[in-house]
């Protein structure tokens, strides 16, 4: 059984341009009726018709928990990218109809903080924006660190000041401006989560700079969806299935199961859940472990990879799939 | 209303009762004539119409009765319902889960109004009409999960998914097969489940909590899990061990067909959406064995189940002294003959 199966039927109510890189979509229940409440932070994996490929991203929510009659994600636009995004910019129209899986939460919120001290880094904002409807309907005590390039790419930063009044502190790189991080750490009550969501960089400072300062493992929180990455076009055999499969440049492991019509789980599709984990029987080459649910020993161990984002290098990979 | 609710006890005299339509949709766990450990887990989705995995949440003739039990017993041990602060989240979404769903499935029985956030809940069996504000604790008499599973059939854990683990941080447990929702809340899942002596199955608990942790919304689970009862007990829970362990030394031949109980618990397994908590609804279902036997195939096969248990199991599920007795009983009712794959009766 996949997980990320269960599916809803769309239709894209509106497609908005937020700043130069950054598009906003929302979706409603096509035919009518609301859509599942869900919490913040949850994602959706969107499934997008690219010719005779199927794109599928994880894009977070953004919109109010607790609004049944719509969804909306924002999306940016990355040139450098195997093709979503681009297809979500250019291809995706108001009117269109569209599936997507129910809401998926890998970054909840910890309810029995005192506080949530949110970190974002640019598109890093969206699940957050969801997180701060449901605590502001909780009345829960919450505060935004918000980095962005420049004022005129700082996606919802100008709207998120306004709705929360002193909550939000906006940092433009372009003006020298940075999160003090270790005097913000120093400075929050006891019983404070922090939460952290952005660049791979902004990810690891965060949970190095509140470790040596001696917060908990399980006070920091973090998300963040890798893009498969693209390399060599590759070879596997599916022991189970009896197939043998090609596996693109541009395609990851796991698209290339799904076209092969090979059953293979997934919920993030970013290397973060776990759920694609596949045992290896064998293999001759070289792993690319990108994922980041493996641990060291087992990325050495040549027993386990994650199809979703991780790749290989050399003459043969039999999968158990 | 389409269910004739029975008036019977789980207690004292005992008059608990299936009738002929409960005891032809009764979950039979073994379908197979022996039984193996196993995590046996399938998609809670409606099957088979009149069963008891049709509705989301299963009501049945003992509706009623059962829901007067479970208030003896909070009154008795106020306990037995918890809830840490974090967990009212996770009530409220119950409410609504279990109110949608009673409401769409049993529109004769319960009917659920919306104005907004202002919602209005009528639950026929039991006489209740209320309004209250969705969210708002002071628009109800209890907490929300007290609220809702006052109401509803079947144990309840709620567990808070944190660190990559499943804690028991609220639950309502009137009705267990000998655990301790005092003892075990703010456990982990590993906590819960300990000691687990082996390595081996060690890695069936991680395995297990690696499944639950990814169960999603709108794709809830189910299992059957079972165990034996002397007496139609609902209350099986170690504080009242006193009371109730003794009644294993009541068996007789003659008396073991209406005492002995096999307790069969429905176990699924939802994703909340508000507080991405888990809900364990744990529902139990008795037949004696009486009953049960006027399902030729049920009476067979139970006889070599029970016949051929290791005896770890056995023990396990507290009936090993006990065993001989049963399995002699059960003995009257197989002629040797196979019987049919799956848990269905054969006549249908
Ligand atoms: S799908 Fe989540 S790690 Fe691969």
């Amino acid at each position: 059984m996949s997980a990320g199966t269960a599916k809803l039927n769309v239709t894209v109510a509106e497609v908005k341009p937020i700043n130069d890189l950054v598009t906003r979509f929302k979706f409603v229940r096509t035919g009518g009726g609301g859509l599942p409440t869900f919490s913040g932070g949850a994602h959706t994996v969107v499934e997008m018709q690219d010719g005779d490929i199927t794109r599928l991203n994880a894009y977070s929510l953004m919109s109010n928990p607790a609004d049944r009659g719509a969804y909306t994600i924002s999306v940016r636009r990355d040139d450098q990218g195997r093709g979503g995004s681009k297809f979500m910019h250019s291809k995706v129209k108001e009117g269109m109809e569209m599936v997507i899986s129910n809401p998926v939460n890998l970054f909840s919120l910890d309810l029995r903080a005192k506080k949530h001290l949110m970190l974002a880094g640019g598109i890093g904002i969206t699940p957050f924006m969801a997180q701060m409807h449901q605590l502001a309907m909780m009345g829960g005590r919450f505060e935004l660190h918000y980095s962005v390039r420049t004022a005129s790419l700082g996606t919802y930063a100008k709207e998120l000041t306004e709705r929360y009044p002193g909550k939000v502190h906006v940092y433009h790189d372009d003006q020298k401006e940075a999160i003090d991080l270790p005097a913000l750490l120093a400075n929050q009550p006891l019983g404070t989560h922090v939460y952290v969501c952005g660049p791979k960089g902004m990810i690891n400072w965060v949970h190095g700079t509140a470790s040596e300062m001696g917060w908990p493992r399980e006070a920091v929180h973090s998300e963040e969806f890798l893009a498969p990455a693209s390399g060599k076009p590759f070879e596997v055999k599916c022991a189970v299935s009896n197939k043998v499969v090609q596996v693109g440049e541009h395609q990851s492991l796991l698209e290339a199961l799904e076209a092969a019509g090979i059953d293979a789980p997934y919920l993030c599709r970013g290397g973060a859940c776990g759920q694609c984990e596949t045992n290896v029987i064998g293999y001759d080459g070289k792993f690319l472990h990108h994922d980041h649910w493996l641990t060291d020993e087992q990325k050495a161990g040549g027993k386990h990879i994650m199809p979703c984002v991780s790749r290989f290098e050399g003459k043969t990979l039999v999968l158990d799939r | 209303m389409t269910i004739q609710f029975n008036d019977e006890t789980f207690r004292g005299d005992f008059t608990f009762r299936n009738s002929e339509w409960a005891i032809k949709r009764f979950p039979f766990p073994f379908h197979e004539d022996s039984y193996m450990y196993s995590v046996n887990m399938e998609p809670h989705t409606s099957y088979r119409p009149g069963s008891v995995f049709e509705r989301t949440f299963d009501v049945d003739e003992h509706y009623v009765s059962e829901m007067k039990d479970r208030a003896q017993v909070l009154a008795d041990d106020p306990l037995r319902c918890q809830s840490l602060p974090h967990m009212t989240l996770a009530g409220w979404d119950l409410v609504e889960l279990i109110m949608e769903a009673k409401a769409r499935e049993y529109p004769d029985l319960f009917e659920l109004h919306k104005n907004g956030n202002r919602w209005r809940w009528v639950n026929k069996p039991l006489g209740i009409d209320d309004t209250f504000t969705f969210l708002d604790e002071s628009t109800l008499p209890y907490g929300p999960m007290e609220y809702i599973t006052r109401q509803t059939q079947g144990d309840f854990a709620m567990l808070d998914q944190r660190d990559d683990n499943l804690w028991m941080d609220a639950g309502m447990v009137t009705t267990q097969a000998d655990w301790s929702l005092d003892f075990d809340i703010g456990m982990n899942f590993f906590e819960w489940h300990a000691p687990v002596p082996k390595a081996h199955e060690m890695g069936i608990f991680v395995r297990a909590l690696k499944f639950l942790l990814n169960i999603q919304q709108g794709q809830p689970a189910r299992r059957l899990n079972w165990t034996m009862t002397v007496n139609p007990l609902l209350d099986t829970s170690p504080e009242n061990y006193h009371k109730w362990g003794e009644m294993k030394q009541d068996l007789t031949m003659e008396n073991l067909g209406s005492k002995q109980h096999l307790r069969v618990e429905l176990q699924t397994f939802f994703r909340l959406p508000r507080s991405n908590a888990l809900v364990f609804p744990i529902r139990c279902y008795l037949i004696s064995f009486n009953d049960l036997v006027t399902v030729p195939k049920w009476g067979r096969r139970l006889h070599r189940v029970i016949r051929d248990l290791p005896e770890e199991l056995a023990t396990y599920k507290g009936f090993i002294d006990n065993r001989p007795m049963m399995v002699e009983w059960l003995s009257q009712y197989d002629d040797g003959s196979p019987t049919s794959d799956g848990i269905w009766a054969d006549d249908d």
